[in-house]
């Protein structure tokens, strides 16, 4: 049974009270905040605790960004994925719109804000909330700090298009350069053991695309997935030496033919206007670890610790690793830290209570040493033992990918046959990359 | 506005004299400053200050082909018409017209925003822009409509099924567009659920459209439709493999809403399925978009892994070899590591253990004392359930005590008197190093526990006695589960160790229990061991020291049903909170619903209720009310339950005014008679129903110069007729009332809606209450408001609304003579006249030929001037006419004629081109 995805939505401050908020149904009126307000954010109680909460008949799910709460109200069983994916959405867009979304972007906006609830959400129901498609029907114009891309003001929309299967794009869009762009992103997260083996680790990739195509362009990319390879004849040959990925699973943009994916293992689309993401996928096998840690971290006597911490690049000498951070926690009570390290600066931070050695360019099949002395405020009072959390690190790497994805291809085609410019790039960041110490 | 402006408004606060400036700012007739000055309205609205007292003058905005502005008016309109029920109406023309406009964007918003609006009346003039909608040929504006269904039947179910909307709706399962399949196939099921009748029949025609649109339509319009799926019972094995093939691709979505409800179907279907060989590779294939679910924003990956921890519960193989993968990081929420804690216990098997124990002597260490002690939790929950693990878990068990950490050691101490009620006679080794915490113990849960164990192991353990009587020194302030478990245990000790001590001890704990405690539990336990052990010390032993049945871990196991129908609510609310919907949602219209199952007779009422006058009288009455007025309508007269239902008195009341009609002979009461559904078999008629369907032509003749302007059946039995004159320099208002229902009428109350010439009711309608049958007339003064005047193009149209307490508000259209709003003073002296006459622009001018059988000049002079246009000047064959209209604007007329010819042609001139047409229908008419 299909169910709506709320009844009610407001936009609370950082401290409860009401911005605005739009009723979709029956029996939501604003004390619901202050319902909100009352029980779940300033009862120390629910502190940290989930985001979908039950009140007698009623349930709020919500999020925070930033200084705001975004909060939808139900009676009903609702469908609370579709909900939070819905105000995640949403929030997106009013990024779009706004330049970011704040507190005061939405007071400064809130004639923008109602015209948006009032064509995103009928009824409880999400409807379309493609921001290129909306700009095409909305009259607002949000005050964004930047200049936005020119909106087309010609009145006779064509809603035929809005409403279909191509609902992402509209037409007539025209580009004297018709470029595009695919940035091959990896969140690389590492959980390294005390013993330096590899407890759990997967890449986290996403492919992103800003195209500038002028009318319809059906795209087509090749990866080098191995699944897709046996079926993709465009390769064959082109391959060569490289090697094939295993990925444990992809998901993709609107935009893409599942049907056709799941059938012939090609990624067929005709991309929105602008920058979107095109997929996502998941890689746990064969994964290129950039980065070794060996942590040493002895307590000498009750006032002292003793930090030695190493790091060496495993990638290719050419390569190299922009601001490179290893983050050590240390106990909230230090006094002082004195360091030696043979590149990279380091300090003491004392708002997060972590030493942080920065390097600002690593290069691959390296290594570098950290020694620290932290010294702690002495006490005579017996204190909780010092439990070690892990060693984060953090690191942009061009070029490269954990995962070994590669763009074998990227096709554009277009009923005019225009020439398109392509480019594609590689990062692979640190996502979640920790190190236990103890 | 400029955001400036916004953030001044915003800071500036309400002051008592801003409602009076907007009011003022509201009447500028320039459109881009009325737009800001909406917009200030509306951002007095957000910050809460109450803008209602504007509501007249905003509406009076909504006429515009300014987009922004309509929408602005909208939005305010949305948000005040419940507080202004009767001004709504003045919006209600306005909607109505929009439905009809050229823009599919103006024709959306209109039906969009009237089914926003609760307002009983509007919901009425709702009905006829909606059904046009639906047929619509835009997209956008059908799928905007398929959602507007329902939104009416949420206000009125009777409504959307008199009017056949399911089955329009119902036909929109097969539109070419997608989006307007999947809306229309949220609103069959909403209403689907909320009605409780099998509206949507889901056969396999409709999936093969379902899936379909499936391919092509918005992310969230791919929910609706799976969700809608799971309801669907297919045929057999082959029909469900069929649909989850073709479901299979939308595990590959970005949006998590899309995969929850696609396994949501895929898992209820492959219930289904047969074949193994199918349902093998088609399990293994779901492992890996349920873990992409958690890669998520925290809060949806909550919601994933509240959904996942209900899948493993049955299909625990699809994710037990990916248990890295519920590892929690160290900055995952608080909330987000619980349940991959869950989670990870829920998967944990004699393969994987061993890397899970680590895990969790890991997360031990953590700062968040609820995740810690959860995490000791989870290393006795994984000992109780696999035996081959319970040595490990313990070992870690023991490191964790070894850490001294005090919440750690005490849970560490509940789990491992778990452990030791699964595993008997097994690892009692340790109990020493447990006992080496005592002291630690403080918390109730751990101090009974730890008590427990000594009961129980009392026979390996040297210095149990000793060790129960340092808990026995605290007992009178112990918790009643510590007291418990000491009693019991201090019974054991004894009954294994009969010394002289325990002996001591047994006797001082049971007096202890029984006379000082006022907690009747304890008392009864002392006094039960007490008498055993008074009685039958054999028989102690056997009961007390008896073989305890065995333990499994089911501290999150839910029972096989409910998680079937937790199963089939995969990604809502149930499942995040693992409760049946029931459980915390407000049940809606619980008594409609119960009503319509009680009896024929209800059905008969409900039936009844759908369309009929008197039933829409008794509209506030509630069914069972109307059930027992009907129960005693049987009692009091052998009459066919059902001939009509009580209109508000109940049945007697009713009975009484249907005999005295029926002593009235002839006297009109049309409504009653026609609004009997059913007529009794074999024509037994005993009021006499059939004589009653008087025709309307037997009226009583006083009132027939004036026009009917609402027929008694469309006035709810109240019949109104009118007509707009002159008289004594000012208009008037002649109206008549007859009442044909069958109760009073009274409160009649009068109001226009904004009309070309600025009419207003110049005073309250004086009219007598009306009996039933009776008639009353009343002369309105009407009065002129230039300014309040509507600017659009005039028009000849006078909405008029009309209230009476009993029957609620009445529409009717009139229409507004030029007779009426000529005025006295409209005599233009002839050089004048013709100067203005030749000045005019050929646009401002219009020519038309009547013709006017045997007309004379003497004779359409004289008709003209008494119709307020005044001669002034003759000529051969011509005459010319000026007249003043209300508003200020001139109306010039030349009317020339052939002797002898029926030919007239009349040329009409005036400043204002909007006024000429009915200018023109006025003189057309006059002269005739």
């Amino acid at each position: 049974m299909a169910a709506p995805a709320l009844d009610a939505l407001y936009f609370l401050d950082g401290r409860g009270n009401v911005i605005m908020s739009r009723t979709y149904r029956e029996g939501m009126g604003r004390d619901m905040a202050e319902v909100f307000k009352k029980s779940i954010l300033e009862n120390p109680q629910t502190e940290g605790t989930a985001p979908v909460k039950n009140l007698g008949s009623c349930n709020f799910l919500y999020v925070k960004v930033t200084n705001v709460y975004v909060l939808a109200v139900t009676n009903k069983n609702a469908h609370a994925a579709m909900c939070l994916n819905f105000i995640s959405d949403m929030i997106r867009l009013m990024r779009g719109y706004f330049g970011n979304f704040n507190e005061d972007a939405i007071r400064n906006n809130f004639v923008l804000v109602y015209e948006l609830l009032d064509e995103i959400m009928d009824f409880g129901y999400p409807q379309i909330l493609n921001e290129q498609v909306l700009k095409t029907y909305i009259t607002q114009k949000g005050t964004k700090v930047d200049a936005g891309t020119a909106v087309p003001t010609s009145s006779s929309v064509n809603m035929m298009q809005v409403t279909g299967a191509v609902a992402h794009r509209r037409e007539g869009i025209k580009y004297k350069r018709n470029e595009v762009y695919l940035d091959v992103i990896e969140d690389v997260n590492v959980l390294i053991g005390q013993q330096g083996s590899v407890l759990k680790a997967d890449v986290q990739g996403a492919i992103l695309v800003k195209s500038f195509l002028s009318g319809m362009p059906s795209l087509k990319i090749g990866l080098n997935e191995a699944a897709a390879l046996q079926n993709d004849t465009n390769t064959s040959g082109q391959l060569g030496g490289r090697r094939k990925i295993d990925l444990d699973d992809i998901v993709f943009h609107q935009c893409v033919n599942l049907t056709k994916f799941n059938s012939e293992r090609m990624v067929t689309f005709t991309p929105p206007d602008g920058e979107f993401q095109l997929m996502k996928y998941r890689a746990s096998e064969n994964l290129h670890i950039p980065f070794k840690v060996f942590p040493n971290i002895k307590d000498v006597g009750r006032s002292r610790i003793e930090v030695r911490v190493t790091i060496k690049s495993l990638y290719a000498s050419k390569l190299m690793a922009m601001r490179c951070l290893v983050k050590i926690p240390v106990p909230k009570y230090t006094a002082k830290a004195r360091f030696d390290m043979a590149g990279g600066k380091c300090k003491y931070d004392a708002a997060s209570n972590m030493l942080i050695w920065k390097l600002k360019r690593f290069p691959g099949g390296q290594s570098s040493t950290l020694f620290a002395d932290v010294e702690l405020v002495s006490t005579l009072k017996e204190r909780k033992a010092w439990v070690q959390p892990p060693i984060q690190l953090d690191f942009n790497i061009p070029m490269y990918t954990s995962s070994g994805m590669q763009v074998l291809y990227l096709k554009v085609w277009e009923k005019s046959g225009y020439e398109t410019t392509k480019w594609v790039r590689k990062l692979t960041k640190a996502g979640d990359f920790s190190v236990r110490c103890t | 506005m400029s955001s400036k402006d916004a953030k001044r408004f915003f800071n500036s606060g309400a002051k008592k004299g801003e409602i009076h400036e907007l009011k003022q700012e509201l009447k500028t007739p320039d459109k881009s400053k009325k737009k800001d000055v909406v917009k200030k309205v509306i951002a007095a609205m957000t910050v809460g200050h109450d803008v209602a007292p504007l509501f007249p003058d905003v509406v009076n905005c909504m006429q515009t082909d300014d987009m922004e502005l309509k929408k602005l008016v909208y939005l305010y309109l949305i948000n005040y018409a419940k507080t202004q029920p009767d001004l709504t109406l003045m919006a209600v023309n306005t909607f109505v017209k929009d439905s009809l406009d050229p823009s599919p964007l103006i024709r959306a918003l209109a039906v969009r925003t009237m089914g926003c609006i609760r307002v009983d009346k509007i919901t009425e003039y709702l009905c006829d822009p909606l059904a046009r909608c639906l047929k619509d040929s835009d997209p956008y504006v059908r799928k905007t409509s398929a959602v507007c269904v329902a939104k009416l039947y949420d206000i009125s179910p009777e409504l959307v099924e008199e009017r056949g909307f399911l089955e329009n709706l119902k036909d929109m399962i097969s539109d070419a567009n997608p989006m307007v399949v999947a809306n229309s196939v949220a609103a069959l099921s909403e209403i689907h659920s909320m009605s409780g009748k099998p509206v949507f029949d889901l056969n396999s025609q409709t999936i093969f459209k379902l899936l379909a649109a499936l391919n092509e339509c918005t992310e969230w319009g791919q929910v609706f439709i799976l969700d809608s799926l799971v309801d669907y019972n297919p045929k057999d094995s082959k029909d469900a493999e069929s649909v989850i093939e073709r479901i299979i691709p939308r595990l590959q979505h970005a949006n998590c809403a899309v995969v929850l409800s696609a396994l949501k179907v895929i898992l209820k279907f492959l219930r289904y399925v047969s074949d193994n060989d199918f349902k093998g590779p088609m399990m293994k294939k779901l492992a890996a978009p349920l873990i992409t679910l958690l890669n998520t924003e925290p809060q949806v990956q909550y919601v994933a892994l509240r959904n996942i921890n209900i899948i493993i519960q049955r299909h625990k193989e699809v994710l037990s070899s990916n248990i890295k993968v519920f590892f929690c990081k160290y900055n995952d929420p608080i909330y987000v590591k619980m349940e991959k804690l869950e989670a990870l216990i829920k998967l944990a098997n004699e393969d994987n253990i061993d890397q899970l124990l680590l895990e969790f002597k890991e997360y031990s260490t953590e700062i968040d004392v609820d995740f810690v002690r959860k995490s000791v939790r989870a290393i006795g929950r994984c000992a109780v359930s696999i035996a081959e693990s319970a040595q490990k878990c313990i070992n870690v068990l023991l490191d964790l005590i070894e850490t001294r950490v005090n919440y750690v050691v005490q849970e560490a101490v509940i789990v491992i008197k778990d452990i030791f009620r699964k595993y008997p006679n097994k690892y009692e080794s340790i109990i020493s190093t447990l006992c080496e915490n005592l002291d630690t113990l403080d918390e109730p849960e751990a101090k009974a526990s730890m008590v427990w164990i000594i009961g129980e192991y009392a026979d390996r353990i040297d210095n149990a006695d000793e060790l129960l009587e340092t808990f026995l020194e605290t007992f009178p302030e112990e918790t009643s589960p510590v007291q418990l478990q000491l009693l019991t245990a201090t019974v054991k000790l004894f009954l294994k160790k009969p010394t002289e001590k325990p002996q001591q001890m047994i006797q001082l704990v049971l007096s202890n229990a029984t006379q000082e405690t006022d907690n009747p539990d304890l008392r009864d336990r002392a006094y039960i061991y007490w008498r055993l052990l008074s009685t039958d010390p054999e028989a102690a032993k056997d009961v007390i020291l008896s073989e305890k049945p065995i333990i499994a871990d089911d501290t999150s196991a839910l029972e096989p049903e409910m998680l079937d129908e937790l199963m089939n609510n995969i990604g809502t609310l149930a499942s995040v909170y693992q409760k049946l919907p029931d459980t915390f949602v407000a049940r809606v219209r619980p008594m409609v619903q119960s009503a319509s199952s009680f009896n024929p007779e209800a059905d008969v009422v409900e039936n009844g209720a759908a369309g009929d006058v008197i039933a829409e009288q008794s509209a506030p009455v509630d069914v069972p009310d109307l059930l027992g007025g009907l129960d005693g309508l049987n009692v009091s007269a052998p009459a066919p339950a059902g001939d009509a239902p009580a209109p508000s008195g109940g049945a007697p009341d009713l009975m009484g005014d249907l005999l005295s009609l029926d002593v009235g002979g002839g006297a009109p009461a049309p409504a009653p008679a026609q609004a009997a559904p059913a007529q009794p078999a074999g024509g037994f008629d005993p009021f006499g129903l059939d004589s009653l369907s008087a025709p309307v032509s037997s009226m009583p003749v006083q009132q027939t110069e004036l026009p009917v302007i609402l027929a008694a059946d469309k006035g709810k039995g109240l019949e109104i007729r009118g007509k707009l004159e002159r008289s004594g320099g000012q208009i008037v208002y002649n109206l008549s009332f007859r009442n044909t229902t069958a109760g009073v009428l009274d409160g009649l109350m009068i109001q226009f809606n904004k009309n070309s010439f600025g009419l207003l009711p110049g005073g309250a309608l004086q009219v007598p209450a009306l009996q039933p049958g009776s008639s009353g007339a009343a002369k309105l003064p009407i009065n002129v408001n230039v300014q309040g005047a509507n600017p659009a193009p005039a028009r000849s149209a006078l909405q008029v609304a009309i209230k009476c307490s009993q029957l609620g508000v009445l529409y009717l259209s009139d229409t507004i003579s030029l007779g009426a709003v000529l005025t006295e003073e409209g005599r233009l002296q002839y050089p004048n006249f013709q100067q203005m006459w030749q000045a005019a622009p050929p646009a401002n001018s219009q020519t038309q030929v009547f013709q006017v059988a045997g007309a004379s000049q003497d004779a359409v002079v004289a008709k003209l001037e008494s119709g307020g246009l005044f001669c002034v000047g003759k000529q051969m064959n011509a005459a010319h006419f000026s007249g003043k209209l209300v508003l200020g604007a001139l109306a010039l007329v030349e009317v020339a004629m052939q002797p002898g010819s029926p030919a007239v042609q009349v040329t009409c001139k005036s400043q204002r081109v909007d006024l000429l047409p009915l200018l023109m229908e006025f003189v057309g008419k006059t002269m005739l």
